[in-house]
């Protein structure tokens, strides 16, 4: 198995807060990692740097044998830095967003972020926009006729797998929650991923949407190929579905394994009951 | 489903149709002496500020950036085309204060080396510069701005729109934009007439309402392809069309460019309208009136926009004149209805509007959306 994604010697420090220390690890192709920590460990920070919206203080990402994020601390954050001296990194990285999502990484939000005015159809629609080769005057003009024909053909089929195609002509904020979740993952599939990163796609789900979520991203796996690598609180869902699980707390990785070694490691389960202290 | 897309397409073309037919008949048969000559007057003036406020709303409504630089596009629009018309002979006349530094006519050289049709390209080249001169200055004044956002946006663009309009405005550029004296002499509407057998067409009103039409038309189809889409999807929510791929830079500079191409074009039609481009007619209550047009008609509706903008050109170029010369209704009262109480009652009217029909007339939708509504009613009534 090849590795897809490399986080490496990633910190994130905001002013003198240090949200992500030193995050070390490894997607390899194929696989559904979990990203698991109590509230406020760095998470969705990390996630964000993955995939551009902020810049790390130090670190490099890889992601498909190719450096696309690269930093060190610089100018004033030189004298601020107070997270682990690691790596040594010259140069600066820093692709936005949609040049990531442009590279084959896909991701979906804490907090549904639909495009509230479109409908379902058009919601996947759009996100096919980063794979067409047309300028404005030829989309104007329809000479990509062919190819705008195709993505809907696309679309329909995307909906169909996902289970939306009944409801494809319904504004997408319409949906109920499990199924605005499940839109915002077609839409993430869309771009034509490689890697889907999945930022609590359980969050405010009751026990059987989570199943069926449980059970849909096993479908995505399987039908689409995906190598899943995801942000989750539901312990039985990470359980169920991860291949491996890296466990943050306060930034710092502190544990990594298979859901079963993770379930018997002392630390992780001190991080989210807390330790008792010796009276 | 794509059959009936067809068949709408099909319908909105033949009415398009049947109104530019209607408008020539209404140019011949209306005497400038008539009453209802204020209907000519309207559907000119009203068709390039619907121009106006479709690219405004294709910036504000639909790629949601709040910019209020439209009469400063327009200004360099009119004088770009006033500048590349006027004729060689009447040049020393109109920069009478000024040697006129660019002496190239489109209309004039083209027309004399190809005739007629030379003029008529030479005047369509020219609202074409008219336009890239926007789209050019746009894109330079984009580059910074559009790193803006909401009402600081606003604020950037307003303040670019006043600045251009002192340049334009500033003697030492006098001999290309003859100061703040008025350019004129220039083609206007009325110049086109079409000469079949004895007979004289005035096409006077059609010129205007065909270069709206055409360009609301492209707008149209630029909205409905993949590139107009993204930008609904930027409106939106920004940071999902960046994590979707969509460029967030170069999409809002494009739609910034587009709005300001036709905003060129539309202050090149409306110097054809009045006939004179003057650098203090595109003050900011020009992009206000504007701007209340895209509201009244509903902001992300290129249909509200158009009616939107007759509506208000209507009313007060025509409907509520009265209420300032004395006469309104057949009520007659000089001392009410004098200088500026058309402006308190336009305002009351606005208010009403805003307050009654929160998102404007149209909402986001469009004409065929209203039909097509009633026949799903219909249709599930059964």
């Amino acid at each position: 198995m090849s590795s897809i994604l490399k986080v490496e010697n990633v910190t994130m420090q905001f002013g003198g807060v240090v949200a992500v220390d030193n995050l070390n690890l490894e997607v390899n192709e194929g696989e559904i990692v979990a990203l698991i920590g109590p509230n406020g460990a760095g998470k969705t920070t990390a996630f964000n740097v993955i995939t551009g919206v902020y810049q790390p203080t130090n670190g490099a990402v890889w992601f498909q044998g190719d450096k696309i994020v690269e930093n060190h601390p610089q100018g004033k954050m030189k004298k601020l830095y107070k997270g682990e001296e690691a790596g040594s990194y010259t140069h600066v990285l820093a692709p936005t967003p949609d040049k990531i999502t442009q590279l084959g990484m896909a991701r979906t939000f804490q907090n549904i972020r639909l495009w509230k005015s479109q409908t379902v159809f058009d919601n996947v629609l759009i996100a096919m926009h980063c794979r067409t080769h047309t300028n404005f005057l030829a989309a104007s003009f329809r000479m990509n006729h062919r190819e705008e024909q195709e993505q809907r053909e696309r679309v329909a089929q995307l909906l169909e797998t996902v289970g939306l195609y009944d409801v494809k002509d319904e504004l997408a904020t319409s949906l109920p929650y499990g199924k605005q979740r499940r839109l915002e993952i077609a839409r993430a599939l869309a771009t034509d991923p490689k890697l889907l990163l999945l930022d609590e796609p359980a969050a405010g789900m009751n026990p059987q949407e989570t199943q069926e979520l449980t059970a849909f991203i096993g479908q995505i796996r399987r039908d689409f190929h995906m190598t899943v690598f995801l942000i989750e609180h539901h312990m039985d869902l990470v359980m169920d579905i991860s291949d491996r699980i890296y466990v943050l707390d306060f930034g710092k990785l502190i544990a990594q394994g298979t859901p079963e070694e993770i379930q018997n490691n002392n630390r992780v389960i001190d991080a989210y009951l807390g330790v008792v202290e010796d009276a | 489903m794509i059959t009936t897309r067809k068949k709408t397409n099909l319908i909105s073309l033949l009415l398009v149709a049947a109104m530019l037919v209607l408008v020539i008949v209404l140019d011949q048969v209306i005497q400038p002496t008539d009453s209802m000559s204020m209907l000519l007057k309207v559907l000119q003036k009203g068709s390039i500020y619907a121009l106006a406020a479709v690219s405004m709303n294709l910036l504000n409504g639909f790629t949601g950036l709040f910019s209020l630089g439209h009469a400063g596009f327009m200004l360099i629009g009119a004088y770009t085309y006033a500048i590349l018309t006027i004729p060689s002979e009447a040049r020393d006349v109109v920069y009478q204060y000024y040697d006129a530094a660019i002496r190239l006519s489109f209309p004039e050289v083209l027309g004399n080396a190809m005739g007629p049709a030379g003029t008529l390209l030479g005047v369509v080249l020219a609202i074409i510069a008219a336009g890239l001169a926007a789209t050019l200055v746009a894109w330079l004044i984009g580059l910074p701005v559009l790193r803006l956002k909401s009402d600081y946006l606003a604020i950037a663009t307003l303040g670019f729109a006043e600045v251009v309009r002192a340049v334009f405005q500033w003697g030492k550029l006098g001999p290309v934009t003859n100061g703040s004296n008025p350019l004129k002499s220039f083609v206007r509407i009325n110049s086109f007439q079409l000469k079949l057998g004895g007979t004289t067409i005035s096409l006077t009103t059609f010129v205007p309402v065909l270069l709206a039409t055409v360009c609301i038309a492209l707008i149209v189809l630029l909205v409905n392809s993949t590139y107009g889409r993204s930008f609904k999807a930027i409106r939106d929510d920004e940071v999902a069309a960046e994590a979707m791929g969509i460029n967030l830079a170069r999409h809002k500079i494009m739609s910034f460019c587009i709005s300001s191409f036709f905003a060129g074009v539309s202050g090149a039609g409306m110097a054809m309208v009045l006939g004179i481009a003057q650098a203090s007619n595109f003050k900011s209550a020009m992009t206000y009136e504007i701007l209340l047009m895209v509201v009244l008609g509903g902001i992300g509706s290129i249909s509200g926009s158009c009616i939107g903008a007759m509506l208000f050109i209507a009313a007060s170029e025509w409907w509520l004149r009265g209420l300032d010369s004395g006469n309104f209704l057949g009520i007659n009262a000089p001392g009410i209805f004098r200088n500026g109480f058309r402006l308190v009652v336009f305002s009351v009217i606005i208010m009403i509007v805003v307050l009654f029909f929160r998102k404007g007339i149209m909402g986001d939708r469009e004409l065929p959306d209203l039909f097509k509504k009633r026949a799903r009613k219909e249709g599930a009534g059964k």
